[in-house]
């Protein structure tokens, strides 16, 4: 993600780029601070200050602070993170390379995530970021730890620190054969310390903890149903909330009449101008109560499906005109092509939910969020509240995709509960998760190109027009290649962050037209593809799928296509081979997938094909029929009935290949798995059929022409 | 408001509860049992499976009053004596979930399955789960945690090579 990339998506979500002053409430530091071993990751002016090391001068943090690292008197080291878990599994990997660096069991470490009085300030969990930034501070700041446990245990042995091993959890000396366990060493101390800059850390090559398929954290409380999720939080004296939606997009309230509600016996209606809600003991009481609401909205006119990308191509300013007719000229196959991607959902399983509690003058939330502290702020705004007024706590939720960096469910639990005067829970129908969060946007593409006979690629324009940035620019050697972004603030529908971003979009754009090109030229797609390329990673990835799948030993047939397609993204570089089959309705079926991954060095090789795996499904969906159907400001098909998800029958046959380059730094990979699918599988049906669907979904049902 | 007795995972239990209201709503706002979860409201996703004399039910579509005298198992249900089911173990070893929301209703419908069917070929494995939704798209491992559940050989070469 480049970091013009990281602030529009910031921009998005109203996330301002800046370095917070560490300000939430200090009595958990502190009372860490009271003994133990701990260690932050501070800014580099920070460090500056206190150089010499063992204190931060009468317990002052340093005001730039990451993550920090505690070791306790019975070893248990804790360590604090602004990042959420949301089922990429980064709790269990960052573990991991925390128990690495620190040389301690992976089961002495306990994360404590999201929680905002706890942990320093987050941007938030997105971008694939957590594994580049926040794992080298960790193992920074465990490394630190380690040497801090070594030079304590040396001070009190009089030996040489150098002379000392830390391993599984104690400082030995190979000499005497002394050894102390880390809670010894930490046992009535005050060792602090502030860490920045770039130490040199364990080579992943003699990783022994990281590198490893260490299972999930608390695997076995999710098999049996004892996790709490947002949505399962439970406060004494907790009443249930539902809120009115409007009959559209932009709709202004005309009238309501809640009195046939209000009469339902332990209901009360709340109203604050166009926000209406109400409260019940049960939530079946509270949605009986709502439905008795009668509510008049005027909803405006507004565009559809039907009209979405001529509307977007004009709020994005199209302006038609080629800017490489130069380099076109000389090309011996000129190509224009437009390609589309609809509005899709993220629908995670779990819809957003919010548990909201007002005592003592402060307001504490549990909510699903990518962004603790990004709702954390959107509380303290609709409630004139000051930062340590406010805490948001994160239990592991129930998946998000890029969908839950948004507060608005949080911000209406507050509102019931501050108006009940009693702890609220709030959580959204499907249809609300469906009409009222954000979508990925819907995007127009537009590549022109040139290529020579030979197949040498010399002329590249790709414009992008409302769905973004991301992975617009092209991997393939061209001269002078020109990609832009084309962006429109006024879209027709709230829009925001997927997994993925643009580059779903982007992908399916070039690697379908970089097949149309291999078509014209008359040369196999992957021969195509690596003699205009001349990234080695993207080229291995290329390679590995296509030796796995057994690329270009057998041919396409009328029923059996296969296609390709890769690319890279956010330092994740992949490429899909897929086999589908055309039955005798000319319907499509994807029945093979061969996805080879690279993201540098591997942090957990399971988790990571979990990610890869579940975001090849993911990408199905939208390859083949998840589309948001709108009209005149209102969402036709807000439910699972209506908007098909990928299911057991959907999922072909899957191999993921993982490619473990431990001399590189490890890249974030909740993301980028998904862009090769779509044009893989779109390649592959052309293959069979000789009809190039430009479109995404492809068609629902997928009947194909031809 | 009607007194309701429900047997759930073997103990009586007396609830309130409204003439249509869902069981899911009862079983997780009123006895405490949050491990059965809402997906849909529509029984569509099967994230709120749970088994009414073993049978697969969808309990956001099923009023409480209509499992009174049936037995009720939801996933907290399942673990005897600290012992884990081997659904429970199989998906466990092949860490066949991420989020894990809709493993409680994955894990029923599958027991569900192996009391009827010991053995299921691969394809009245994905009819018979096809209802339960996992959005972060880990059906393969789901498939390989029955096979696993059932002592059917897994199949090699594919995601279940792990690392």
């Amino acid at each position: 993600m480049t970091v013009d990339e990281l602030r529009l998506e910031a921009e998005l979500h109203e996330v301002r780029d800046r370095i917070r002053l560490f300000e939430l409430d200090r009595r958990e530091f502190l009372r860490l601070c009271g003994g133990g071993l701990l260690v932050c990751a501070a800014g580099a002016g920070a460090l500056v200050a206190q150089e010499s090391g063992r204190n931060f001068g009468g317990h002052q943090l340093p005001q730039e602070v990451s993550a920090w690292i505690h070791i306790d008197a019975d070893g248990k080291v804790t360590v604090y993170t602004g990042k959420v878990e949301i089922g990429q599994n980064i709790r269990t990997s960052l573990a991991q390379s925390v128990a690495e660096e620190l040389r301690t069991p992976f089961a002495s470490i306990t994360m404590v995530m999201g929680d905002t009085d706890l942990v320093p300030w987050d941007m938030g969990t997105f971008g694939s970021r957590s594994t580049p930034t926040m794992g080298p501070q960790l193992r920074t700041m465990a490394m630190t730890a380690r040497e801090m446990l070594i030079e304590t245990a040396a001070e009190r042995w009089k030996v040489d620190p150098a002379s000392l091993k830390a391993e599984n959890g104690r400082v030995t000396n190979p000499a005497t054969r002394a050894s102390m366990g880390y809670g010894e060493i930490t046992k009535g101390e005050k060792l602090t310390r502030a860490v920045a800059g770039d130490p040199p850390l364990t080579p992943a090559s003699e990783w022994k903890i990281a590198g490893t398929a260490v299972p999930k954290v608390d695997g076995r409380e999710f098999v049996t149903g004892k996790h709490a999720y947002p949505s399962d939080i439970v406060r004494p004296g907790m009443v249930f909330g539902k809120v009115l939606r409007p009959a559209g997009y932009n709709a202004t309230l005309v009238s309501v009449d809640a009195s046939a509600a209000e009469k339902i016996p332990g209901v009360q209606v709340v109203r604050d101008g166009d926000f209406v809600g109400v409260v019940a003991d049960d939530v079946w009481t509270a949605e009986q109560a709502l439905l008795k609401i009668d509510a008049k909205w005027q909803v405006p006119p507004q565009i559809s499906n039907a009209e979405l990308f001529a509307a977007l191509k004009k709020g994005a300013g199209d302006d038609g005109a080629s800017e490489i007719e130069a380099a076109l000229a000389g090309a011996d196959v000129k190509l224009a092509r437009t390609y589309t991607v609809a509005y899709i959902a993220h629908a995670p399983l779990e819809p957003r939910a919010a548990v909201a509690e007002w005592a003592d003058g402060k307001l504490t939330v549990w909510t699903g969020t990518q962004r603790p502290f990004g709702v954390k702020d959107d509380l303290a705004k609709a409630f004139r509240l000051g930062a340590s007024q406010v805490r948001v706590i994160m239990p592991d939720m129930g998946s998000g995709y890029g969908g839950k960096h948004t507060g608005e469910c949080a911000v209406e639990a507050a509102r019931l509960a501050k108006a009940a005067g009693k702890p609220v829970k709030l959580v959204w129908t499907r249809e609300e998760e469906f009409t009222w969060a954000y979508f990925r946007p819907a995007g127009v593409m537009e590549i022109r190109s040139g290529v020579q006979r030979d197949g040498t690629l010399v002329a590249w324009e790709h414009h992008n027009y409302n769905s973004g940035p991301s992975g617009v620019g092209t991997p393939y050697m061209v001269a002078n290649p020109v990609t832009r972004y084309h962006e429109w603030r006024d879209a027709p529908l709230a829009q925001g962050s997927y997994r993925g971003l643009a580059a779903t979009a982007n992908h399916f754009a070039r690697e379908t037209h970089m097949d149309e090109l291999a078509h014209e030229v008359a040369m196999d797609p992957l021969e195509f593809r690596l003699k205009n390329l001349d990234d080695a990673r993207l080229q291995a990835v290329f390679t590995a799928a296509a030796e796995r799948f057994g690329w270009g030993k057998m041919k396409s047939t009328a029923e059996r296509g296969f296609g390709i397609a890769g690319g890279t993204e956010k330092g994740g570089y992949t490429a899909a081979c897929v086999e589908v089959e055309i039955d005798a309705e000319k319907k499509v079926h994807i029945r093979r997938v061969v996805q080879a991954w690279e993201s540098g060095a591997v942090v957990n090789p399971d988790g990571l094909r979990n990610q890869i795996l579940g975001a090849m499904v993911q990408a199905i969906g939208g390859a083949l029929f998840e589309s948001i159907q709108f009209a005149n400001g209102k969402v036709t098909n807000p439910r699972f009935a209506a908007y098909r998800v990928p299911r057991f029958a959907d999922t072909p046959e899957i191999e993921v290949v993982l490619i473990d380059r431990k001399d590189l730094a490890s890249a974030g990979a909740g993301e980028t798995g998904i862009v090769a699918v779509a044009p893989a599988v779109g390649n592959a049906i052309f293959a069979a059929t000789g009809s190039r669907l430009r479109q995404m979904p492809m068609g629902v049902g997928t009947v194909v022409s031809g | 408001m009607a007194d309701l007795k429900l047997r759930v995972n073997g103990v009586e239990m007396q609830v309130q509860a409204a003439e249509d209201e869902p069981l899911l709503w009862v079983l997780r706002n009123k006895l405490g049992l949050t491990g059965t979860k809402y997906g849909c409201g529509e029984g569509q996703c099967g994230a709120c499976t749970v088994l009414l004399d073993g049978r697969a039910t969808r309990s956001c579509l099923t009023p409480a009053a209509a499992a009174a005298g049936a037995k009720i198992t939801t996933v907290e249900g399942l673990e005897q004596h600290g012992m884990l089911t081997p659904v429970q173990q199989a998906f466990l070893e092949e860490g066949a979930f991420q989020c894990g929301y809709c493993t409680s209703g994955m894990v029923l419908a599958a027991t569900a399955l192996l009391a009827e069917q010991a053995h299921p070929s691969d394809a009245q494995i994905v009819e018979a789960m096809n209802g339960n939704v996992c959005r972060c798209g880990t059906y393969p491992r789901i498939l390989a945690a029955i096979r696993r559940a059932t002592h059917t050989p897994v199949k090699k070469g594919a995601d279940y090579d792990r690392g």
